[in-house]
């Protein structure tokens, strides 16, 4: 077997078929990385169905689950995607809320396990803080170096070098003198 | 003055395309794990073969040891599978079987077909304790020391590169 050079990512199942179509598919899905989507086959949360009901109409789920990334098809949150990896953290995420944590404690619970990275929206901390600020430090220097060359030429023009004063004012008081005509 | 005027546009310019150039062979699919570092989740799982028997990590403790999640639906488990048999053939480190959300009966026979390179082979069929290790697609490698903290991670195929590049350099390093 030759060993790979592609990246590691590459050759990988992503969680995306549902159980029955897997082994039928999996080579295909493999070629070709289409996302099947599951048909809705999700795995048992675990949770009661009248709860779980609830839960999943509840304004709280949607906006967690559009504030949390699928980890396979990384543009999508966990609201928009059938992977059947983000079905399984839609669960969870319904077991927390069924457990009674807050949006925070499940945030966390996740970030623990996925890494940041499973935040649609990153957090502002002390490691990303350049990133944050970048745009609008760069934006800042940036004015501030067109200011400066906008002002550069009519200062240079408005007040002439030190020696050049010297040398008009030499030539003033020459012409000055000349033009006296005798003695006081 | 007049050579900072283009020295440090220069400068600025050389930081960022080595910035993005980097970046140009960073896989974003890789994403870093934060577990790295720290204790392996505990769990208590069915072994394959024998699926009235549990086992645990702490049955573990004291070794530097391998956890390879691997599927029978998984293609790219294919690519790597021959070279856990030759690692365990060489009888480098125990490496422990995940078998991630499959039939017992699939992975018992994808097992019997390919050859069986663990030491023992844990069935987790609803995929929460891989939730707990921050599982998000197969295969998947970590590597465990004495004291049961997982020291690195292996997202995708083990390729010779990263066996004999990274990890055991590691293992040699943590069995010291």
């Amino acid at each position: 077997m030759s060993p790979s050079r592609s990246a590691p990512g590459a050759g990988r199942i992503a969680l995306t078929a549902s159980g029955a179509l897997r082994a039928a598919l999996g080579a295909l899905l493999l070629a070709t990385s289409l996302a099947v989507p599951a048909q809705t086959r999700a795995a048992p949360s675990g949770v009661p169905p009248e709860q779980e009901e609830q839960l999943l109409r509840s304004d709280r789920f949607r906006h967690l689950a559009t504030e949390l990334r699928c980890l396979v098809c990384q543009n999508q949150t966990l609201a928009d995607s059938n992977a059947d990896l983000a079905i399984d953290l839609r669960n969870e995420v319904l077991r927390q809320m069924a457990s009674g944590k807050d949006d925070a404690q499940i945030k966390s619970h996740l970030v623990d396990r996925y890494g940041e990275f499973v935040l649609y929206r990153p957090v502002l901390s002390a490691r990303n803080l350049a990133l944050w600020a970048g745009p609008a430090v760069l934006l800042a220097l940036g004015a501030g170096v067109i200011f400066r060359m906008s002002r550069r030429p009519r200062a240079a023009a408005a007040v002439p070098s030190g020696e050049d004063v010297d040398a008009r004012l030499a030539r003033v008081d020459r012409l000055l003198d000349a033009d006296e005509p005798g003695p006081r | 003055m007049r050579s900072l005027k283009f020295v440090v546009p220069a400068v600025l310019f050389a930081v960022l395309a080595a910035f993005l150039l980097r970046g140009l062979s960073k896989d974003p699919r890789e994403i870093p794990s934060p577990l790295i570092g720290k204790p392996a989740p505990t769990f208590t799982l069915p072994q394959l073969a024998q699926p009235e028997q549990t086992w645990t990590p702490q049955a573990m403790a004291g070794k530097v040891w391998l956890l390879n999640v691997f599927a029978s639906w998984c293609v790219p488990c294919l690519v790597e599978h021959p070279l856990l048999v030759q690692m365990s053939k060489q009888g480098t480190l125990p490496i422990v079987g995940f078998n991630y959300k499959d039939e017992p009966r699939a992975a018992g026979g994808w097992l019997a077909k390919h050859g069986d390179p663990y030491t023992v082979v844990v069935a987790d069929r609803t995929g929460s304790v891989a939730f707990d290790y921050g599982v998000y697609g197969v295969p998947e490698t970590f590597l465990v020391d004495r004291t049961g903290t997982i020291r690195f991670k292996h997202v995708g195929p083990l390729t010779p590169e990263v066996v004999s590049g990274k990890l055991m350099p590691l293992v040699r390093e943590l069995s010291k």
